[in-house]
């Protein structure tokens, strides 16, 4: 039973309206019925310092991702998963969390290779909610196990893997990273740890749009305008483009896939979750260093 | 190897192993709630506190020697839970420590606590980051 969508004016002129909720939206519907709220964070301890009252937690590094391979958990384990987070398959599920959501986007992109329909991210995340002083508790949120069915990934969709990138090659690429990543003089964020790419650089032909030039000072997301401006005027994508998403691991790219998905309304936006990790170590590649996206290699 | 730990850097990883699960996950909050704040002395210089770009957050730590014994300090934000808990299982675990009990503690001393699987190893890579940039201070502190 999915819950109303929240009609506020400002998420009118996006594409998918519905896939937002503002922190009123959320304060009024908490505990209603067939919603369930989650909270995504980076910091693994952050929901335990105090979280939306009744939200539950999902954990990417520990839950979402299988322990052996590097891959997503599958069909049996996300069952197994939301069942013990009391998420049914019609649940309207809200996610929210740090870092202007950019792990809350990355959870709802993992919730749609599933296909699960009702996912929503509240515009602003956790910030805005502290910032606007609403509830926080440590209180453990109490949890009826749901009937969650088995439901295979579908990894066609909105993931792209390293061989789909390479047949890509020629159609628009986005690089979300940090300008330092793009051209190469570093393989991770500003601050963030080394994983381990053995090449700096970027994908032939990629577009440099760092994944949080979509988000306005406060975490929410910018204007449609502003957008289009970003995305369409900036980085020349078309609505009806093919377009692949890339960073690092893939999940500041979920941010960018969300916001071409869902706000502006692009058909097919996949993310190459394998991202810079895997590009930059993989053996003959193609490889662009610089500022500029450069040239795709003749085939 | 039969590198024996400074005992209470021993008792941190007994303390953690000693719990499962969730339990364990709480005791690193605990760690994090208990980090001290920084002294006023390196509160306002920047220069005086070195940040630790191993970690996701923004933590700064400072490593002073007095006496050959060595003092640990540590900073972060409030919304970073886990990176505080890894500094203040550092700064209780090396303060008080001789210099050559600190130089001498294993580099995966983070890796034995048991978390890598509720935490991730990518996130307890954060901590080695701590540790390994925590001596190399000490060492530039002895060779000035």
């Amino acid at each position: 039973m999915a819950v109303q969508t929240d009609t506020a004016a400002e998420f009118k002129e996006y594409a998918h309206p519905e896939r937002l909720v503002s922190t009123e939206w959320l304060a009024e519907h908490l505990g209603e019925p067939g919603l369930v709220v989650v909270e995504s964070d980076e910091d693994v301890l952050l929901y335990e310092v105090g979280h939306i009252p009744g939200a539950v937690k999902i954990d990417w590094h520990t839950e979402l991702n299988d322990p052996v391979s590097r891959d997503y958990i599958d069909g049996e384990g996300f069952a197994e998963l939301l069942r013990s987070k009391g998420i049914s398959r019609d649940s309207t599920v809200v996610f929210y969390g740090d870092k202007s959501n950019w792990w809350a986007a990355y959870a709802l992109w993992v919730f749609t290779l599933f296909g699960h329909e009702d996912v929503r991210l509240l515009d602003g995340g956790r910030a805005k909610w502290e910032a606007e002083g609403r509830e926080f508790t440590t209180d453990a949120p109490s949890v009826t196990p749901s009937d969650y069915p088995v439901v295979e990934r579908d990894d066609l969709a909105v993931r792209a893997f390293k061989d789909d990138v390479l047949l890509h090659l020629g159609n628009p690429l986005i690089d979300v990273r940090s300008p330092e990543e793009f051209s190469g003089e570093r393989t991770t964020a500003p601050a963030y740890p080394e994983e381990g790419a053995l090449r700096a650089g970027h994908i032939p032909s990629a577009q440099n749009v760092p994944w949080a030039k979509a988000a306005a000072d406060d975490g929410t997301f910018r204007t449609r305008a502003e957008l289009e401006a970003i995305y369409i005027d900036g980085a020349g994508l078309k609505p009806d483009d093919s377009v692949i998403a890339y960073c690092r691991i893939g999940e500041r790219s979920s941010h960018t896939w969300f916001v071409l998905t869902h706000l502006l309304g692009f058909d097919e936006v996949r993310n190459y979750d394998g991202s810079w990790t895997e590009w930059g170590s993989a053996v003959r590649v193609p490889i662009v260093k610089g500022a500029e996206p450069g040239e795709v290699p003749g085939r | 190897m039969t590198t024996t730990l400074p005992a209470q850097l021993a008792e941190i990883r007994d303390e953690f192993l000693e719990l499962e699960g969730k339990d364990r996950l709480e005791l690193l909050l605990e760690f994090a709630n208990d980090l001290p704040a920084l002294p006023e002395r390196l509160r306002d210089d920047p220069a005086l506190t070195e940040r630790v770009e191993e970690c996701q957050a923004p933590v700064y730590i400072a490593l002073e020697v007095a006496d050959g014994v060595v003092q640990m300090h540590a900073t972060a934000p409030r919304e970073a839970p886990t990176t505080r808990g890894f500094a203040s299982i550092l700064v209780q675990g090396l303060s008080g420590l001789s210099t050559d009990e600190v130089l001498a503690v294993p580099s995966d001393y983070p890796q034995m606590l048991g978390l890598n699987e509720l935490v991730s190893p990518l996130r307890v890579r954060g901590m080695t980051g701590m540790l390994a940039r925590a001596k190399r201070q000490v060492n530039a502190k002895l060779g000035a």
